[in-house]
């Protein structure tokens, strides 16, 4: 009977699920602890929540683009990090250019547009150039080529962007129209930037629903991630749909760049990185190649971040524990990955994983 | 790929030019231009970031010569000319522009220093000219090297490789040769004084000459020196071995000496980034297991090292809370001992990843170690973002203390030597094999019998060894450790290097690290640049030469599957002057 059981679990299993448990269990008593010192109010959660919301709303816009190109490149495209902060970055010289002329205070919804379309026109640019150049030669190389390739290509990105532009951190300006709050019944207090992220997040996402749904190019995408040889047979070129979807992944990442900044105002050449990363955990939490999933996993990190270092950590008396909350991220990627490695939602795939 | 029409030449030439030309740009906006300015290869005569626009000019024309192979020579020197046209024009327009445009509020680089470099100091349609005439004839240079037969183009190629080499390593040679005796009469000539230090141009024409000639002599007779010791008797080769060897002891014994302590420091990063590159090379080379998050056992080697043996403990800021203060020797076996106890911990979790996942979650392993570090949380026991203080270094008695660049070098050698020997041992032996078939397929591996868990976790700890090792060396190297150190920039630097010297090679990770460690903390105007060049080096390597520079023999194999005839052809394969030193 022992000997059985033993065959069928073997020891990692076992150590996996004892790492797996003391985690829950952490968890679970920190959560305790927290919500019963009561150190934090309704209203604080409220806030947390939203903050969270607005959060996940980029990270979902940017696990957008790595759940398309995962879904039928099967490789990681670890440069889109990088393709996100160009949007920011170019959108922040439309805008202080915009700022500084006073076409922003006089006709902020238009300026507002125009620095989002400038950001994702350059995010589509770099995005397409990356998949010429760096991608695209490597299509039949083993697995790992073109993954150092967008390693590399995610440096020289970053570091030319830095050395660019100056190696300073730069500060958004203000938009008056996207400044104060509202108020919803009672202590309930809503930032409206934080408003304006989450509908345009929305959005931006149910029209890439539709998109990929309702579309001949969408259902093209769907085919060649469904099976690229065959749709090739069917008529499809496929190359031509791998460029749209990068470009709408990237449009989609440039867009959450301005949005991103418009939120934290400080952006650097380095601003892509952690993001991204974030928003792969979402993607692959949601299940990779999965766009539903994308989203939904992208709402759920940023939430789980944002409420998460306070909920789990603060009861148990760890100092400072918002300084933790990639890690809470980064735990999270690891036991999605080792207990249901397809994600919440499924994972769909071209080819069956390697 | 387009390239199945033929196409006409002036179309080629213009793309390879607006190529060049976008590359030119680049590295005249990051800055790269002007910062190099500041170094002559030969002094008064060429600089470092004209060398750079001229190398990117030759290498266009280059270019465009090849790629016009079918066509006869006075087209393909035409094409070149025109391909160095263009980048000229461009960057006449950059220069145009900068004014008019006030570029100089979004490029901060973009400054008259730069304008005063590309235009040769000259104005209006002078410094156009003089422009256009040096990117054509610089083209045409490059154009012209795959017309000159192998003959006399090895020499050539060889002779001016050398002189660039010589004129931006001159710091080491000028501190080396200035500590051997009777050596100095050389510095007198070869390097020039002026307005900068750099090869005078009586060196550079003499280092030409001598490395063209012994390059054009060795033609046709490779290999002279094996053949010569092939000839020897079995009594006779074991004296000479063992006569190699005493006299690469003496060499390594004395060298730190003749270094001086700037060079032994850099000669000890290089050292403890070959100690990584070949505990990476096992996990990524040999079994094939893409590992981001190598760093995390850096900082655990670094950080048990710091935690054991600083003297800085107590409950004042910038102390820890505990740490026993014990012995350095003792303190870096359980720094191996504790990276191998994570590297088989965090090795279970990511036992059944394969490839991307596998990056990415041990991306995120050494993003959680370095968080947790520098977290206030763990502060009393790590320090913080303070970090640890006062490490300690280690001593054999009271004779020799290693506590100096150039006394850490001989526990750095050690190290590498060790861990050389021990990747060389396994990279052959059983262990090696069936990491090597795991990297080739890991189902097939297993229906042959490899046991996957232990083959894998083995690599894991292998590697975190390595890293263990490299980490608490460089704690006592550098007294102090800070989370900042252990930036995942760590891991790319060392992936950077295992890839340039070719995945799986051992004599790859020594050229990589020389390469990619050395140079830049040599020349230090390389620093604000380097991950800009390892980005565009990782992408340039993947797309041409995959293997890397010493490519290990199944691994080319393998990435060279498809072309295999192509890749024996006759020597006008053979023109790359980095292939050309790597196969030589």
């Amino acid at each position: 009977m022992l000997r059985r059981l033993m065959e069928r679990f073997t020891l990692t299993d076992i150590f996996m699920w004892v790492v797996g448990g003391s985690i829950v269990t952490l968890v679970v008593v920190g959560s305790y602890a927290t919500l019963s010192q009561g150190t934090y109010t309704a209203r604080h959660w409220f806030d947390f929540l939203v903050f969270g919301l607005a959060q996940g709303s980029v990270y979902a816009l940017i696990a957008l683009g790595y759940t398309l190109v995962y879904g039928i490149l099967r490789m990681i495209n670890f440069a889109h990090s990088e393709v996100f902060m160009s949007g920011a970055y170019i959108g922040f010289f439309v805008i202080t250019a915009m700022s500084g002329s006073g076409f922003l205070d006089e006709n902020p919804l238009v300026a507002l547009l125009a620095v989002f379309l400038v950001a994702m026109i350059t995010s589509v640019t770099i995005a397409v150039l990356l998949e010429r150049i760096a991608y695209r030669p490597l299509r039949r190389s083993p697995r790992l080529v073109p993954l150092i390739t967008a390693i590399g290509a995610s440096f020289f990105l970053q570091e030319a962007f830095r050395t660019l532009f100056g190696s300073a951190s730069k500060g958004y300006p203000d938009v008056p129209a996207l400044q104060g709050t509202w108020t919803l019944q009672g202590e309930f207090i809503i930032q409206k930037i934080q408003v304006l992220v989450i509908v345009a997040g929305a959005l931006m996402m149910f029209f890439l629903y539709m998109f990929v749904m309702r579309t001949k190019t969408g259902k093209a995408m769907r085919a060649v991630s469904e099976d690229k040889d065959v749709a090739a047979l069917m008529g499809i070129d496929v190359d031509a749909i791998i460029v749209r979807t990068f470009v709408i992944g990237a449009a989609l990442a440039g867009a959450a760049g301005v949005l991103y900044s418009l939120m934290f105002r400080l952006i650097n050449a380095y601003i892509g990185f952690i993001p991204g990363i974030k928003a792969f955990t979402a993607a692959v939490l949601g299940g990779i190649g999965n766009i539903p999933g994308a989203m939904l996993g992208g709402l759920f990190l940023g939430i789980f971040e944002s409420v998460g270092p306070i909920l789990f950590l603060d009861g148990l008396g760890v100092a400072a524990p918002y300084q933790l909350k990639d890690v809470i991220a980064f735990t999270m990627l690891v036991l999605v990955l080792i207990f249901r490695p397809t994600g919440i939602l499924g994972e769909r795939l071209a080819t069956a994983k390697a | 790929m387009d390239q199945d029409k033929p196409r006409h030449w002036i179309a080629v030439a213009l793309q390879l030019g607006a190529t060049g030309g976008l590359a030119a740009l680049l590295i005249s906006l990051v800055g790269m231009v002007e910062e190099f300015a500041k170094r002559f290869i030969i002094v008064d005569v060429l600089e470092m970031g004209q060398a750079l626009l001229l190398l990117i000019l030759i290498a266009t024309g280059y270019m465009t010569s090849r790629r016009l192979a079918d066509r006869p020579p006075r087209i393909r020197l035409l094409a070149a000319v025109v391909s160095g046209l263009v980048p000229a024009v461009m960057l006449f327009a950059l220069v145009l522009l900068i004014e008019p445009l006030n570029m100089r509020s979004i490029f901060p680089n973009a400054s008259p220093t730069l304008i005063e470099i590309l235009t040769f100091g000259q104005r209006g349609a002078i410094a156009f000219a003089m422009m256009a005439v040096a990117g054509a004839a610089q083209a045409a240079a490059g154009g012209a090297v795959p017309l000159v037969s192998p003959r006399w183009r090895a020499p050539i190629v060889q002779g001016v490789v050398w002189v660039g080499l010589l004129g931006l390593l001159q710091d080491i040679l000028r501190v080396t040769l200035t500590n051997i005796p009777g050596a100095t009469f050389v510095l007198s000539w070869m390097f020039g004084g002026g307005s900068g230090k750099g090869l005078s141009i009586l060196g550079a024409v003499v280092i030409f000459a001598l490395v063209g000639y012994a390059t054009f002599r060795r033609q046709g007779r490779p290999a002279a020196a094996a053949s010569w010791r092939s000839r020897l008797d079995a009594r006779t080769a074991r004296l000479v071995n063992i006569g190699i060897w005493v006299a690469a002891a003496v060499g390594l014994y004395l060298l730190p000496k003749l270094l001086g302590p700037y060079l032994s420091e850099v000669t000890n990063s290089v050292g403890i980034f070959v100690l990584m590159g070949l505990g990476l090379n096992i996990v990524v080379g040999f079994a094939g297991l893409l590992d981001l998050g190598y760093v995390a056992f850096y900082a655990i080697g670094a950080y048990v090292v710091g935690v054991l043996t600083t003297t800085a403990v107590g409950d004042q800021a910038g102390q820890i809370v505990w740490g026993p203060a014990m012995s350095f020797w003792l303190a870096l076996m359980a720094a191996v001992l504790v990276s191998v106890m994570a590297g088989i911990i965090l090795g279970v979790p990511v036992l059944n990843m394969r490839g991307d996942y596998l990056a990415i979650v041990t991306l995120g392993f050494g993003e959680i170690i370095r968080i947790m570090a520098g977290s206030d949380f763990l502060k009393p026991f790590t320090g913080g973002s303070q970090g640890i203080v006062q490490v300690g270094v280690g001593r054999i008695g009271g004779l020799v203390a290693f506590d100096k660049p150039q006394t850490i070098f001989y526990v750095v050698v050690a190290a590498c030597a060790a861990a050389g020997f021990i990747s060389w041992r396994l990279r052959d032996s059983r262990m090696g094999r069936t990491w090597k078939a795991l990297r080739e397929d890991e189902d097939v591996a297993q229906a042959m019998g490899i046991h996957l868990v232990s083959t894998k976790l083995l690599a894991f700890a292998t590697g975190a060894a390595f890293a263990g090792l490299a980490g608490a060396l460089f704690a006592s190297k550098i007294g102090s450790i800070y989370p900042h150190s252990f930036k995942l920039l760590v891991s790319i630097n060392v992936l950077s290097l295992i890839i340039v010297g070719g995945m799986g090679s051992l004599p790859g990770v020594f050229i990589g690290a020389l390469a990619l460690v050395g140079l830049p903390e040599l020349l230090r105007e390389f620093s604000e640049y380097r991950l800009l060049m390892y980005g565009a080096l990782l992408i340039v390597m993947m797309l041409n030469r995959p293997e890397g520079l010493m490519p290990e023999a199944t691994r080319r194999r393998e990435l060279r599957e498809t072309d295999g005839p192509e890749a024996e052809a006759p020597p006008e394969g053979v023109a790359n002057p980095g292939e050309v030193a790597a196969s030589g």
